[in-house]
């Protein structure tokens, strides 16, 4: 029977010949990632009386969500992380400053075609952009993988995206994913295996095909899958990993057939798109920027799994370069990694970006969930490039989160209101 | 362990509730203690929920409840504030598994939620597949044996405390 790629892939991970949409079936994930919620995830699995994890070589722990901590109680869960990952010697264990878990995993070289990975996170489905399958699950479930190895997974079915045409001049990959959200709505992609094909895809960089599975979570998807190409072996090589041939035997093997069965397949063709922005309180809440360009920020927050990227940072500096940041805006940058952080360092964005009034914090989620580093204030009004603005998202229920491209974001720092970048580029 | 039945008031909500209303971001790494986990549960939605909810009570939503993070607190503080079952249009899944995983009744059933009014009353009756309201009884699709047997034995958690014994 043709498979895709998710039925290929989970009938592979189970040992079976093939697998049909609505199975269950156990699950051995080759990577088992949590972050700040291990030491709650710790807390279930001594429950279970087990002295030892299953397999350590297969957890990830990555502290990113209140890194470095803001309080004595945020300190006190990523030590008591830090000693059960002594306890247990979890050789993949990245401490405050490394950066958000879902880029960190990826330039580890942890994630590449063909691998499974099960996270205690909802934007699991990150993993999809080289190639591996990636889902969120819940913390009693990270326990259970790592007291058993294993968990129950449902068969997903799959609905095919086909990006088709070019992007238009400051139009970027975050403003399809909007498009896409936007038209099939937050349940559009419920409990399903999203797949991204087409030629629009093929001439867009690693960076910019993160967006696509990162931004799926949003529209309920189980997980998402970029075709992998030259570019996704050329962005792993990148990293310092050189398993090529592993890589494209895998790629194959788990490639889509033709005639498999998609429960829907929708094209876009993203030359007719313009910059998208998601308004409050929902990411479907999908508008063309220009409905509410004019619109006056408080903020301005550039970061996150989502679009916190050197190619991010990039194109904020080419915006800023000579200008300065509106009086009265906050913007917030916050690199997705200390590798990126490096980078955008010896390319001089960073100078570029705090000569124009930008306030550079340590890799990690930042503000996104409201933890910390630029929590709004009530009333106020943020532009970020993160996934998500639900209500109470930054920390408090009366302010409003628009999300927008990088570019988008940097352009509204610097005019204090919402703008198209060629307002003021 | 779930009740054959569960009898309550209802507590209707609309279409993608998500879970940051349903428990705060804020709070994950702050609010460990499960009983103190349902005094924010709906913060952000209904500030009356959690003052006047009652052992039993029934949460019923539109569609894509749960969308949003992973956060298992999203469950735990509604089952540590009583609630007995909710009833929505359809779920978001990760939220889905964590109620299975939690031993919480999360029943999909569109023409129940259409029915059914906020304060109104509602009875489940897990043995005959049925939703009964003022208006009439809805059936809902019998859980798939393996989900039936995890909340059988009130979550993943203890069910995997019983196959790991020695």
């Amino acid at each position: 029977m043709n498979q895709t790629f998710v039925e290929k892939i989970l009938a592979r991970n189970a040992g079976l010949s093939e697998v049909t949409p609505g199975q269950i079936i156990d699950a051995t994930p080759d990577v088992a990632l949590s972050h700040d919620n291990s030491a709650a995830i710790a807390k279930i699995f001594r429950s279970l009386g087990q002295a030892r994890v299953k397999y350590p070589d297969r957890l990830a722990i990555a502290l990113d969500h209140a890194a470095p901590p803001p309080t004595t109680q945020h300190a006190q869960n990523h030590a008591e992380i830090r000693q059960f990952v002594a306890e247990q010697t979890i050789p993949h264990f990245f401490d405050v400053g490394r950066g958000v878990c879902h880029q960190v995993l990826c330039e580890e070289g942890l994630i590449y075609p063909g691998v499974v990975v099960l996270g205690a996170d909802s934007h699991s489905t990150h993993y999809g952009a080289l190639g591996a399958f990636g889902a969120g699950i819940g913390r009693s479930e990270m326990a259970a993988i790592w007291a058993i190895g294993q968990l129950w997974l449902r068969v997903p079915e799959s609905i095919k995206i086909m990006l088709k045409g070019k992007l238009n001049s400051w139009v970027t990959s975050k403003d399809v994913a909007l498009t896409v959200i936007g038209q099939l709505g937050a349940d559009g992609g419920l409990y399903a295996s999203v797949e991204f094909h087409g030629a629009a895809l093929s001439s867009m960089s690693m960076e910019s095909r993160f967006v696509f599975p990162n931004m799926m979570a949003e529209m309920g998807a189980k997980n998402a899958w970029v075709a992998p190409d030259e570019v996704t072996f050329a962005w792993l090589e990148g990293q310092g990993i050189h398993q090529r041939e592993k890589w494209v035997a895998a790629s194959r093997e788990l490639w889509p057939d033709d005639g498999a069965n998609y429960a829907a397949t929708y094209t876009f063709d993203v030359s007719t798109i313009e910059p998208q922005i998601a308004c409050p309180h929902t990411v479907d809440n999908v508008k063309p920027l220009s409905a509410v360009s004019g619109t006056k920020i408080n903020q301005a927050f550039l970061g996150t799994c989502t679009n916190g990227r050197l190619e991010d940072i990039a194109v904020a500096a080419k915006i800023v370069a000579g200008r300065r940041v509106a009086p009265g805006t906050r913007f917030i940058i916050i690199p997705a990694s200390s590798q990126i952080y490096l980078a955008a360092l010896r390319a001089g964005y960073i100078e570029t970006l705090l000569e124009a009034g930008a306030i550079f914090e340590s890799p990690g989620c930042g503000p996104c969930m409201g933890n910390h580093l630029g929590i709004p204030a009530p009333g106020e009004v943020s532009i970020s490039t993160a996934n998500r603005n639900f209500k109470g998202r930054m920390g408090t229920r009366d302010a409003e989160v628009y999300l927008a491209s990088p570019a988008v974001v940097a352009a509204s720092a610097i005019a204090g209101q919402i703008v198209h970048p060629t307002q003021i580029y | 362990m779930i009740n054959s039945k569960i009898q309550g008031q209802v507590w209707k909500y609309g279409d993608g509730i998500n879970t940051d209303v349903i428990f705060p971001g804020k709070y994950t790494y702050t609010v460990t203690d499960p009983a103190e986990m349902a005094q924010h549960a709906l913060e952000d939605l209904d500030p009356s929920f959690a003052h006047q909810v009652k052992r039993g009570d029934v949460i019923v939503a539109g569609k894509n409840w749960g969308n949003g993070s992973s956060r298992e607190q999203a469950v735990t503080c509604l089952t540590q504030a009583g609630v007995g079952a909710v009833i929505a249009a359809s779920f978001a899944r990760i939220w889905y598994r964590n109620a299975i995983n939690n031993g919480l009744l999360a029943l999909t059933c569109p023409a129940a939620v259409d029915a059914l009014q906020h304060g109104g009353l509602v009875e489940i009756d897990l043995a005959a597949n049925l939703i009964k309201t003022d208006v009439g009884s809805f059936s809902f699709p019998p859980l798939a044996p393996s989900v039936q047997i995890i909340i059988a034995e009130g979550g993943l958690i203890p069910y995997l405390k019983k196959q790991l014994k020695p």
